[in-house]
């Protein structure tokens, strides 16, 4: 007991925690690429990966092994230094994030009363792998790929600030726990900010598409036009840590909008709050993930990809004016406590 | 306490060690990722005295948001090094004149905070936060109730910088094809498309 409240001690268990949250996080991707592809094969009548393993399961995994097994091609006039410093950049920003997501209450890194602050500026870093990427790769598409990609990501930061904002004069507090609780109450699901805050959950879900660069939005990778973005110079290792950054930030977005908009780890069912498996608890939070990452990847095999004016259009003159809209109104509707306070849950105590 | 001085000393030097590698480097490129990883180091520094409110700031606004601005034209520049290297010793007299001026000023300015007779009480004056209040919400506090006419002027004076800027910038070119979106938009099958019988060997 002594040991673990000395410095040493404090530093070991931190460590252990980051670990279990990283290694857990990389696992459930190892799966969740494999759902993605699954479920694009599905809605095209195709089988998708079915070979390694039992059902395919284990596609991943000799994906894993393929890429790091392989040789590292460096372009001749790359940036040598920054030509791998970005891939790293890209996977230690997706991992770092996590640090401040809670699964369950109390069941978090690093509780900062800052935490979506904190989220919000590492998602704005990220911007910096693909840049860097793109321009040390010293080749003409990564290059176009990189400008394309990088002023994509800015754009569409812009309108998801705002959205965050207008939760936060919700609830009165940046802290990512304090957000979740909010949302607690006796009508389970209804309590959630998504039907206060309902256009805000469709502005961020299409937000989030365009942030991570995916579908019908990955105009950094459009391969018709740019063979694949910043990311055509790599190969092997840095190529997979450029790809395991951007699932880890598809699934970072997922956890925030469960987070802002559902509950967290709340159970849906009113008043089942302490019950032992339909009541809270982090079987909720992976649930409500793997439904909003369903949704990604239905997105991704329904919707055709959007030109880039049009996507361009949309940030800026749609999204962004919408959204501080809704910033004016959420304050006038919090600061009269209008419907009953639903806006302000700081004032009702919820 | 040991601990906190081992890790101010690092995001310290790296500070340090970036800002003069910033003005070092050859390649601007470089100099700009410099300047990053020492924006990055002072956010790290406001963290360590406990304001993480400011330290969040500092790495969206200008790690996320300035630097990608600087680095966006450091890249897409053409810049020519022998000669910008040329110009160095002519330039050099009033270079360092500026930077005289500007170390006696921040001397002054430090010393008088520091030794003045009426500085003790004016220090006094600024820190009145108590300590149970988080510094976000004492931040809020100062910039949007107690000072909310100074916050309004400031905001007035960016919105018309902001306006001069896109009134100097924005040219209406009539030389270029432009995407006209509500007409785009207000195409309908009925007016695109034409349903043709077309006979074999014939063509339309």
């Amino acid at each position: 007991m002594d040991f673990f409240d000395t410095n040493f001690g404090i530093f070991l268990i931190i460590l252990a925690q980051c670990l279990l949250v990283t290694v857990m996080v990389l696992v459930s991707l190892a799966f969740l690429m494999y759902a993605d592809r699954k479920i694009w094969a599905a809605v095209q009548i195709r089988k998708g990966p079915n070979v390694v393993g039992a059902f395919g399961l284990l596609q991943s995994f000799a994906d894993f092994l393929k890429y790091i097994v392989k040789e590292i091609v460096v372009p001749a006039g790359a940036d040598k230094a920054v030509f791998f410093i970005a891939p790293m950049i890209s996977f230690v920003l997706a991992v770092i994030a996590w640090a401040v997501i809670p699964f369950n209450d109390g069941w978090v890194v690093a509780n900062l009363n800052v935490g979506i602050l904190y989220i919000f500026a590492i998602s704005s870093l990220e911007v910096y792998g693909v840049i860097m990427g793109g321009w040390a790769s010293n080749s003409k598409y990564p290059f176009l790929g990189s400008l394309r990609s990088a002023a994509q990501m800015i754009s569409y930061e812009v309108s998801i600030g705002f959205i965050i904002v207008g939760i936060l004069i919700s609830t009165g507090s940046l802290n990512l726990t304090a957000i979740v609780m909010a949302q607690s109450g006796d009508w389970g699901l209804l309590n959630w900010y998504w039907l206060p805050h309902l256009p805000m959950v469709v502005l961020f879900f299409i937000s989030a598409l365009a942030e991570t660069n995916r579908p019908p939005f990955d105009l950094p990778e459009a391969e018709a036009e740019l063979v694949a973005g910043y990311q055509v110079e790599y190969s092997s290792t840095p190529f997979l840590l450029f790809m395991i950054g951007e699932l880890m930030a598809v699934v970072l977005m997922c956890a925030l909008l469960t987070l802002l908009f559902f509950g967290g780890w709340l159970s849906p069912i009113p008043g089942a709050a302490d019950l032992p498996i339909l009541g809270d608890g982090v079987h909720w939070m992976v649930i409500k993930m793997a439904f909003w990452f369903f949704m990604f990847a239905m997105v991704k095999a329904l919707v055709p990809r959007f030109r880039y004016d049009q996507l361009m259009r949309i940030g800026w003159k749609v999204f962004l004016p919408l959204s501080l809209a809704w910033v004016v109104l959420v304050s006038f509707f919090a600061h009269f406590e209008l419907f009953g306070g639903a806006y302000a849950r700081w004032a009702i105590g919820g | 306490m040991t601990v906190f001085a081992v890790i101010f000393y690092l995001f310290a030097c790296t500070a340090v060690a970036s800002a003069l590698l910033v003005t070092l480097a050859r390649n601007p490129v470089h100099s700009v990722l410099w300047l990053i990883l020492c924006f990055f180091s002072a956010a790290g520094l406001f963290v360590l005295m406990g304001a993480e409110f400011l330290a969040m700031l500092l790495a969206i606004v200008y790690v996320g948001a300035v630097a990608v601005l600087f680095l966006f034209v450091v890249m897409m520049l053409d810049v020519d090094f022998a000669e910008l290297k040329d110009g160095m010793a002519k330039h050099m007299p009033i270079g360092l004149l500026i930077a005289v001026i500007l170390t006696v000023e921040l001397m002054l300015i430090v010393g008088v905070w520091a030794f003045a007779d009426a500085a003790p009480a004016m220090r006094q004056a600024v820190a009145p936060t108590p300590e149970d209040v988080e510094n976000t919400v004492a931040l809020g506090q100062l910039i949007y109730t107690d000072y909310i006419y100074m916050f309004q002027v400031a905001g007035l004076i960016l919105l018309t910088a902001m306006i001069g800027a896109i009134v100097l910038t924005l040219r209406h070119r009539t030389d270029i094809k432009r995407q006209n979106v509500m007409e785009q938009m207000s195409r309908d099958p009925a007016k695109a498309v034409i349903l043709t019988d077309v006979k074999p060997g014939q063509g339309i």
